[in-house]
């Protein structure tokens, strides 16, 4: 169990998919203009790595890995090297069919996430953190724990950005680094801070 | 006709400088940052990108009539992820120790948003030869940016280039000091930005 928590405490702030290994920046600069788009697809990533993350550690762990297919009687075949489409596909399908499913069932979930969720089957952050989570050897319970903790770090990253973007509209920047640069600047900042939590341990 | 006028060079030289995919187009920042504590790790993600772009350039737009319409995205995707493949693949069998260092962000070319992008919109309406050329164009220009923030991170971070120390011992020796923040990710961060000041107050119009 503490072994989760710090799994958790670990992905939302010290180990920040975004500010830390630079995941989903293509959406997160275009994005955080708009606070209630940010805090939309912020949820969506959320739902999405929650899913992804153990669906891919199934199908990694008992299909693709060295030796996962014993189960079938091939026990000396390595499918590894397949696991990058197998996870874009597994995503993009996955991305899919929750749309699917929502637009059945929550009208209003499905207006607040609908328009996002095509966007997130391209977005680094998913994908990075399946790929994250074969290299760093998670067990099944650590993945789901690791997609929800990856996920809830970038949204917190998105949503602290979009308020920092509104109150940079009255700010005086220099010509030249408006836009894109200034926001560089400001989530370097913000990436300073997010390393200070690397003091704590549990 | 001098041949720096031609449609083909313009397409390939273009994303240099004034239409620099990361620059201009905000694209492919993701996975690219996290590659720059050194040059060489710098370079040979750049390499692999240049590789794949090029390559998913010419087959999408051979491909570019027969694909259709509504299930073009998997069909880019499934080309990509399989030229990543080889890409990583490759890297493993000759470069064992960088692949080692890139882990997973060599994967993550196939999410980078310069692949998708120039897929879309250009290689689906571009002959083949124009795309291999918009490909390797923009593969450079991307690469470029990669380099330049390793150079200035490995060079003031860790006192290196390529690995190989080039600040001369006399200066150690007289106080000065590696700047550590270098080596940490909000450096690039604040590189990228700087950079792309400096990009903007040279190409004004």
């Amino acid at each position: 169990m503490e072994n989760l928590i710090s799994i958790f405490l670990n992905s939302v702030f010290v180990g920040n998919i975004l500010l830390a290994y630079f995941l989903g920046m293509c959406s997160f600069v275009a994005i955080s203009k708009n606070m209630d788009t940010s805090i939309g697809l912020g949820l969506a990533v959320v739902f999405v790595l929650t899913l992804t993350a153990p669906v891919n550690w199934l199908i990694y762990n008992y299909l693709l890995a060295p030796g996962a297919l014993s189960w079938a009687g091939f026990e000396e075949v390595d499918l590894s090297f397949l696991k990058f489409i197998m996870f874009i596909a597994v995503i993009a399908a996955m991305v899919q069919a929750v749309e699917m499913i929502i637009d059945r069932y929550s009208q209003t979930l499905y207006n607040a996430l609908g328009v996002f969720l095509p966007l997130i089957a391209v977005n680094c952050a998913i994908l990075g953190t399946s790929l994250f989570m074969v290299e760093r050897d998670y067990s099944f319970s650590e993945s789901i724990v690791f997609g929800f903790g990856s996920g809830a770090g970038w949204m917190l990253a998105i949503v602290s950005m979009a308020a920092i973007r509104i109150k940079l509209r009255y700010a005086n920047v220099p010509k030249g680094l408006e836009g894109f640069g200034i926001t560089m600047i400001v989530t370097g900042l913000m990436a300073m801070g997010f390393m200070l939590f690397s003091g704590i341990t549990l | 006709m001098k041949i720096t006028q031609t449609k083909s060079f313009k397409i390939f030289s273009d994303p240099f400088l004034k239409n620099n995919p990361i620059f201009m187009q905000m694209l492919g920042i993701c996975s690219a940052l996290a590659v720059t504590v050194q040059l060489k790790t710098a370079f040979v993600m750049g390499l692999s990108l240049t590789f794949v772009l090029a390559f998913s350039n010419l087959i999408i737009s051979l491909l570019r009539n027969v694909i259709p319409r509504n299930i073009r995205m998997i069909v880019e995707l499934s080309i990509i992820a399989t030229l990543v493949i080889i890409a990583d693949e490759m890297l493993r069998a000759f470069l064992y120790d960088i692949s080692k260092q890139l882990s997973v962000f060599v994967g993550l070319i196939i999410t980078n948003c310069i692949v998708m992008g120039r897929a879309e919109t250009f290689a689906l309406g571009n002959p083949p030869g124009l795309s291999f050329l918009d490909g390797l164009g923009n593969g450079i220009g991307y690469g470029t940016v990669l380099v330049a923030v390793a150079f200035i991170r490995e060079l003031l971070g860790s006192g290196r280039l390529f690995g190989y120390s080039v600040i001369p011992r006399s200066f150690y020796a007289a106080g000065y000091e590696d700047m550590g923040f270098m080596l940490l990710a909000p450096a690039a961060f604040i590189i990228i930005g700087l950079l792309v000041w400096l990009q903007n107050s040279i190409v004004k119009d």
